[in-house]
């Protein structure tokens, strides 16, 4: 089955990371690397990191008219940060590798609709 | 005394989640399979009283099933192919009932929905038992049941044993809805019992068709001790009115003695073969040494008190503080508890027990208008009407 991993920040993971030294920053991001390259076989599209909320436009479309505003579609303390889509056997084995994730600390895991 | 109800109960429980293992198997789809056998379980609950419960149960249930197949899944041929193609079986099939359970108590579902399931897929409940039993609207059950189905097949929750470095995790989450089921039969009194469904025993046989499964788990066999050892004082728990009797009061008599034996047999047995207990195989080791005091006075307290520091340092729960603290001042004294339960009052203020306690440590203190007061926050916040009826008794005196 193939599912999307929604990585998901918090406020205060943001801030935690902010204040690592650039070494710590960097051996954070080679664990995520690392990550990649443990499940590649299972990986399918790598997705992307995005960037901070407060980069984020949302357009709202209601009826013919298009209202835009600054900001993620929710504002809350946890926020979108990436995404990556995988293909598994099933919930279980997604779940297992969501375990080892070694950044932001919220993940959701969904399934993409069968078309 | 058995009544007719039960026996057709309990026939159904022994066959109802056999058939939905196997025809999960068979049709490689949860939802259309547990519906083929919800159906004939109803037709069961119809007919049997009339007609008497059959010779072959699972081969009646199963003939049901699949003529039901037949007709319903219309649409999908290959299902019907694989039906048709069935015979009813000679002995009973293979046990898949372990794949179910844990399909059942899945961590992805919620906990309620992984209640309900368990006790429609696993135990063969209908729908409207289980509304029965908690008190729910049929049609809300009913929902959640179909959601929690829908989700199984469209989010791929697998109907699979877990990997043995999975199990542990998924053993305890099976563990958690079981055990939720036996506190919810075992609060609520025998007067209301009449007209609904003794959860207690389907906890009961859950947890030993669990341990037959998984003979070597520890903490399955330290469940089936705890319950069993919490039932053997069924007969000393209640009065005639469905008042309920504290331990304290009970006519030990009355306990199923050769029950205790067997049940701390059980976790002896279970915690020599292993070394640090569980919190399980530590709630009925508490449990044993009740059950093993002939008399209330004769309750050994230090030993009671040395588990709870056991069972808070795996699980540290006010609930578990709150317990500790009524061992305590049995060891200690009432200042002693009451300085240590005064300590959990933020996270215990909305349950019941913690200000009946306190209650009672107050008058121990003779501390009688506080005590009052604590007894009627307590009457405040229960439900439970046997336990209401203890509080507006001692509010009474």
């Amino acid at each position: 089955m193939k599912y999307v991993l929604m990585f998901i920040e918090t406020e205060e993971f943001a801030k935690e990371f902010a204040a690592l030294g650039p070494g710590e920053q960097e051996e954070a991001y080679r664990r995520v690397y690392q990550w990649f390259e443990d499940h590649k076989d299972k990986i399918t599209d790598r997705g992307s990191k995005l960037q901070g909320p407060e980069t984020a436009t949302t357009v709202r479309l209601d009826g013919g008219r298009m209202m835009t505003t600054d900001g993620p579609f929710i504002e809350g303390k946890e926020v979108v940060s990436g995404f990556t889509e995988i293909e598994v056997e099933d919930l279980d084995e997604a779940l297992r590798m969501v375990r080892t994730w070694p950044a932001c600390p919220v993940v959701e895991i969904r399934p993409v609709e069968q078309m | 005394m058995t009544r007719p109800e039960d026996e057709l109960a309990r026939v159904v429980r022994d066959h109802a989640g056999r058939l939905a293992g196997a025809l999960v198997t068979l049709l490689g789809d949860f939802a259309a399979a547990e519906d083929l056998v919800q159906d004939a379980v109803e037709i069961a609950l119809k007919r049997w009283p009339v007609e008497g419960i059959p010779e072959r149960p699972d081969a009646w249930l199963f003939t049901v099933a699949k003529r039901r197949g037949l007709d319903v899944l219309r649409r999908q041929q290959n299902y019907r192919a694989k039906l048709a193609a069935l015979e009813p079986p000679v002995q009973p099939p293979p046990d898949d009932r372990l794949r179910l359970i844990f399909t059942c108590c899945h961590p992805a579902l919620a906990r309620e929905a992984q209640v309900a399931l368990t006790l429609r897929v696993v135990c063969g409940l209908t729908t409207a038992q289980i509304a029965a039993a908690f008190l729910a609207s049929e049609s809300a059950v009913a929902q959640r049941i179909t959601r929690a189905k829908r989700k199984i097949t469209d989010a791929g929750i697998p109907y699979r044993i877990p990997r043995a470095d999975d199990l542990p995790e998924r053993l305890d989450e099976v563990l958690t809805v079981i055990y939720l089921l036996f506190n919810e039969g075992y609060l609520s009194s025998t007067a209301d019992r009449v007209h609904s469904r003794d959860l207690v025993d389907d906890a009961e046989w859950l947890t030993a068709l669990l341990h037959g499964l998984l003979p070597n788990e520890p903490e399955v066999g330290g469940l089936l001790s705890l319950i069993r050892l919490h039932r053997a004082r069924t007969a000393a728990r209640f009065t005639p009115d469905g008042d309920i009797v504290l331990l304290e009061n009970q006519d030990r008599t009355l306990w199923d003695h050769a029950a205790i034996t067997e049940a701390t047999t059980l976790l002896t047995r279970t915690a020599r073969r292993h070394h640090a207990p569980g919190p399980y195989q530590l709630q009925a080791a508490i449990a044993a040494c009740h059950s093993e005091a002939r008399t209330w006075s004769e309750t050994d307290w230090p030993q009671i008190l040395v588990l709870y520091d056991m069972l808070l340092t795996l699980q540290p729960t006010p609930v578990a503080g709150l317990h500790r603290a009524i061992a305590l001042s049995y060891v200690r004294g009432p200042a002693d508890a009451l300085a240590e339960l005064d300590g959990l009052a933020g996270d215990l203020e909305h349950y019941p027990l913690f200000h009946a306690t306190r209650a009672q440590l107050l008058r121990d203190l003779g501390r009688d208008s506080e005590a009052r007061t604590a007894d009627g926050r307590a009457a405040e916040l229960t439900t439970n009407p046997a336990q209401l009826g203890l509080l507006n008794e001692r509010l009474a005196r």
